[in-house]
C-alpha cells in the first residue's frame, strides 16, 4: 500500500501552486471572471505549457498517463486557487469521454491539439427535465443515410461558448428514460443549426443553453458504440465527480485557513475571537471535515482508476460527493458565519470559495441524490 | 388552551383579508413572490397606502396614530400580509426609531419627526455597527465631541451594514461622547441629517451581487445639540429598548410558510426521474423536517404572544425565536436551491433586479434561488448574530 503521489505528481503540483501563488490572486481572478468568456486564455496556453492539459491522457497522445490520480493533484490546486479555466470541462469532461470512447482516429484528431491548447472541448448532457438522471435523455438523433440528424436542447453547458467542439449526449434509441438507446456525438461548434444562449453562472463561470436544430453530422462524429454510451457516460461522469470532490478539498483547505486566521486577528471583547471556544470547535469541524473529504476524495480516484468494479467506484464516489454535500453547512455557512458581515460580501473572497462549494454540491448530483445512488448499491 | 381566535378576532382577520386583497398592488405582490429587488419607490408606495388607512404603525399607542390593536390582531395583520407576500414596512423609522422618541425625545422631536415617519417622507436608516464594533457593539469609536460655541456636536467615525443608506434621509446614531471607565456609559444616541457635509456613502456589494448596505463615513460632521435623544450617556440603555420592540415578529413564520408553499409549488413542477420533485421520498422528508421546524416555532411564538396578551414582558424568548426563525429560514432558501438543480447556477444581475424580461432559463423562479442562499447566510449574522443570542440565552434564561 502506498498513498503517496509520484515524484512527478509532486513537481507538476509544486509548479502548479507556485503559478496560482504568483499568477492568479483573488483580485485578477475577479477580472478574468467578468471578462467576457470568464478565464484567462493565457492562462490556459500555461496551462498547456506546465502540461496540466495532459495529466489524465496516454503518452502516445501527448500526455503524461498520471489519469485519475493525477487529477486529484490539480484539481485541489483548481480549488485553492479558485480556478476558473475550463479545465473541468474540457479536460476532465471532454478529453477524457474522447480518450474512452472515441476511435483512434478521433483520438489523434482531437487529444494532442486538447493537450496542447490548441483545441477545447464542452460536455452537454445537462436536460431539462432529467435533474441528476443521465438515463433520462430526450434529446434526439436520427440516423438518415450515412449521417445524423440531432434535435433538441441542452442546459447549463459549461463553457461551451469557449469550446471548438461540443460531445453531445442523444437519444438514439428506447423510451426517453432507458438505459439502451443513448449514443454521444461530437459535433463542431460552428455546425449549422447549432446555437447557444450564453451566460454568468453564480460562482464566477460561464455556461449556456445549447439548442440543435436539424444539426446534420456525419456518421464518424459517432463517440463509441450506438445505443451503448451510458456506461461510458457515467464512467466519465464519476471521474469528474471524484475529480469534482478533489476540488471541493482544495476549497474547503482556504475556507478553513482563512477562517483561522480571521479568528487569529479580529478582536470582540477585547481579545482576538478565535479565543472562543464555540468558535473554535466550529473551525475544528471545519478541519476535520476537510481531512475526511481527502480520504474519500483519495478513495473514489482510487476505485475510478482501477476500473474494475462498477460497484465499488459508484459506492466510493457517492461516498465522497455525500462528504461534499454537507462541508456545504459545515464549511461553507459556519466560515461565513464566523466572519460576520463580511463573509457575505461580494468584496471578500472567502463569499467565493462559498459559492463554489454549494454549488458543486449541484454538480454531478447533490448529497441527496448520491445518498440514495450509494444506498442503492 | 384554545387555539381559535376570538370572533372579534375573526371579524377582524375578514378586515385584513379583504383590504389586503383590494389595496395590495398586484404588481408588488408579483416582485415579492419572484424575489425580485426592491426598492424606495415600491416601500413608500406600500407604506403610504397603509398610511391612508392608518395601519402602517401597528406597534404605536393610539395617541400617536397607532390603529389600538391587541398583540394577537397585530398578529393576525403580520399573518394576513405573509399569506399574500406582503412587503414588510422598512422598520427603521416606524418601529425602530418612532418607539424611542415616543419613549425618550423631546415635544420638539417628536412633533418634527413622527409625522413624516408615519407618512413615509423621510427615510431614516440605522448607524450601529462599525467595522471594529460588531457582536460587540459597545466597543463603538464613533465620536461626537461638542464645538466651541456648544452648539453643535463634531461627529467623526464610521459606520458599516448601513440597509438602505443610499436611500437615507435621516440616520439614527450611536455615538461616543465621552470615554468612561465601562465602555457602554459613554454612547448617546443621535440624529444625523444623511445631507450633512462630510457624510459619505460607499455601497457594499454583497455575495448575490446587489447593492442593499453600505458603509457610511462621517467626516466633522455638524450635528446640532437639539438632535441629541435623552441625554448624554443614555445612548446605550435607548438601543437596548429599542431591540425590545416588536420582538415576536422576529421569528418570521408567515413569511416562512409562504416560503414553503413556494418550495413546494416548484418541487411540483421539477421532474425528477419522470415524476414530480415533490414525490421523492428523499426531497419529501426534507420539506417535513423543515415544515416540524417551523411548526414548533409557530407554536412558541403563540405562546410568547399569549404572554404577552396577559401582560407579561417578553423576556430571552425573543432569542429563542431569532435563532429557530433565521434556522428555518436558511434551511428554506437551500431547499429551494435545491430543488432547481443544475438551474441554480444561471446568475443574471438584470434578472434579479427586474425579472425575466425574455425568456426564462430553465423554471423561471430559479434565478435568484442560490443568490437568496447565499444573502440569506446574514440573517444569522444581523441583529445580533446567533452565537449573541445564544449567549444571551445561557445567561439570561439558564443563569451560566
Amino acid at each position: 500500500m502506498n498513498l503517496e503521489f509520484t515524484e512527478e505528481m509532486v513537481m507538476l503540483q509544486d509548479s502548479l501552486n507556485k503559478f496560482l501563488q504568483n499568477e492568479y490572486d483573488f483580485e485578477t481572478r475577479q477580472k478574468s471572471s467578468r471578462n467576457g468568456i470568464g478565464y484567462s486564455e493565457e492562462n490556459w496556453q500555461n496551462f498547456a505549457e506546465m502540461g496540466l492539459l495532459g495529466v489524465p491522457f496516454e503518452d502516445e497522445f501527448g500526455g503524461f498517463g498520471f489519469g485519475q490520480t493525477g487529477l486529484i493533484v490539480v484539481m485541489e490546486a483548481i480549488g485553492k486557487g479558485l480556478v476558473l479555466e475550463p479545465y473541468l470541462s474540457s479536460v476532465v469532461l471532454g478529453g477524457q469521454l474522447i480518450q474512452r470512447a472515441g476511435t483512434q482516429a478521433q483520438k489523434e484528431d482531437i487529444l494532442p491539439k486538447l493537450i496542447g491548447g490548441e483545441l477545447k472541448l464542452a460536455f452537454a448532457y445537462v436536460e431539462r427535465q432529467a435533474r441528476y438522471n443521465l438515463s433520462d435523455v430526450q434529446f434526439k438523433a436520427e440516423s438518415k443515410g450515412e449521417q445524423f440528424v440531432l434535435n433538441g436542447n441542452k442546459s447549463v453547458v459549461f463553457n461551451a461558448e469557449t469550446a471548438d467542439k461540443i460531445i453531445v449526449s442523444a437519444r438514439t434509441s428506447g423510451e426517453s428514460i432507458s438505459n439502451e438507446g443513448i449514443s454521444l456525438f461530437v459535433v463542431d461548434k460552428d455546425t449549422a443549426g447549432l446555437s447557444l444562449r450564453n451566460y454568468e453562472t453564480v460562482d464566477g463561470l460561464r455556461a449556456s443553453e445549447v439548442r440543435f436544430d436539424n444539426v446534420t453530422v456525419s456518421a464518424d462524429a459517432l463517440v463509441g458504440t450506438l445505443n451503448e454510451a451510458l456506461p461510458v457516460i457515467e464512467y466519465i461522469i464519476d471521474s469528474a465527480s471524484a475529480a469534482t470532490c478533489s476540488e471541493g478539498v482544495g476549497v474547503v483547505n482556504q475556507l478553513r485557513e482563512k477562517t483561522v486566521e480571521y479568528l487569529k486577528t479580529r478582536k470582540q471583547f477585547e481579545t482576538t475571537i478565535g479565543n472562543f471556544q464555540v468558535l473554535q470547535h466550529r473551525v475544528v469541524d471545519m478541519f476535520m471535515t476537510e481531512e475526511q473529504m481527502r480520504s474519500l476524495s483519495y478513495l473514489a480516484a482510487i476505485k475510478v482508476a482501477a476500473d474494475d468494479n462498477v460497484d465499488e467506484r459508484t459506492k466510493s464516489v457517492s461516498a465522497a460527493k455525500v462528504y461534499l454535500g454537507d462541508a456545504r453547512a459545515i464549511c461553507g455557512e459556519q466560515a461565513a458565519q464566523l466572519h460576520g458581515g463580511i463573509g457575505v460580501t461580494d468584496e471578500l473572497d472567502v463569499a467565493h470559495y462559498v459559492k463554489r462549494l454549494a454549488m458543486i454540491n449541484t454538480l454531478f448530483g447533490d448529497r441527496d441524490f448520491h445518498l440514495q445512488r450509494f444506498s442503492q448499491v | 388552551m384554545d387555539l381559535n381566535y376570538s370572533p372579534e378576532d375573526q371579524k377582524f382577520q375578514l378586515e385584513v383579508r379583504e383590504f389586503l386583497a383590494n389595496e395590495y398592488p398586484a404588481d408588488l405582490q408579483k416582485k415579492v413572490a419572484n424575489g425580485t429587488k426592491l426598492v424606495k419607490e415600491d416601500y413608500v408606495r406600500w407604506q403610504k397606502i397603509l398610511a391612508k388607512k392608518g395601519w402602517v404603525a401597528p406597534g404605536w399607542p393610539e395617541e400617536f396614530g397607532g390603529p389600538g390593536w391587541t398583540p394577537v390582531q397585530k398578529y393576525i395583520f403580520d399573518e394576513e400580509c405573509g399569506l399574500v407576500n406582503s412587503l414588510r414596512t422598512v422598520a427603521f423609522g416606524l418601529v425602530m426609531l418612532a418607539p424611542v422618541l415616543m419613549k425618550f425625545g423631546t415635544e420638539e422631536q417628536r412633533e418634527k419627526y413622527l409625522g413624516d415617519i408615519y407618512n413615509s417622507d423621510v427615510w431614516w436608516c440605522q448607524g450601529y455597527s462599525e467595522p471594529n464594533a460588531g457582536s460587540d457593539l459597545a466597543s463603538l469609536q464613533t465620536k461626537a465631541i461638542k464645538d466651541e460655541s456648544g452648539e453643535n456636536y463634531i461627529v467623526n467615525g464610521t459606520k458599516i451594514w448601513t440597509t438602505q443608506g443610499h436611500y437615507a434621509d435621516m440616520m439614527f446614531a450611536l455615538v461616543r461622547t465621552s470615554q468612561e471607565d465601562k465602555k457602554q456609559k459613554g454612547i448617546s444616541f443621535l440624529l444625523i441629517d444623511m445631507n450633512t457635509p462630510g457624510i459619505t456613502v460607499d455601497p457594499i456589494v454583497t455575495v448575490d451581487g446587489m447593492h442593499v448596505v453600505n458603509q457610511v463615513f462621517l467626516e466633522d460632521v455638524k450635528v446640532p445639540v437639539e438632535n441629541l435623544v435623552g441625554t448624554e450617556g443614555l445612548g446605550w440603555t435607548i438601543a437596548k429598548s429599542l431591540l425590545m420592540h416588536e420582538r415576536t415578529y422576529i421569528a418570521q413564520v408567515p413569511r416562512s410558510k409562504k416560503q414553503i408553499e413556494r418550495l413546494k409549488k416548484i418541487a411540483t413542477k421539477e421532474q425528477y426521474n419522470g415524476k414530480p420533485l415533490i414525490e421523492d421520498p428523499a426531497f419529501k422528508a426534507k420539506i417535513s423536517a423543515v415544515e416540524i421546524e417551523l411548526m414548533a416555532l409557530e407554536m412558541t411564538n403563540l405562546r410568547v404572544l399569549s404572554k404577552l396578551a396577559s401582560g407579561d414582558a417578553p423576556g430571552a424568548e425573543s432569542s429563542l425565536l431569532k435563532v429557530k426563525g433565521t434556522e428555518v429560514q436558511q434551511s428554506i432558501t437551500a431547499l429551494l436551491m435545491e430543488a432547481v438543480g443544475y438551474f441554480g447556477f444561471p446568475y443574471s444581475k438584470e434578472v434579479m433586479l427586474n425579472d425575466w424580461q425574455d425568456e426564462a432559463i430553465g423554471p423561471e423562479e430559479a434565478a435568484v434561488l442560490a443568490p437568496h442562499y447565499f444573502d440569506w447566510r446574514k440573517s444569522s449574522i444581523y441583529g445580533g448574530s446567533n452565537e449573541i443570542q445564544k449567549n444571551i440565552m445561557a445567561k439570561a434564561v439558564l443563569g451560566l
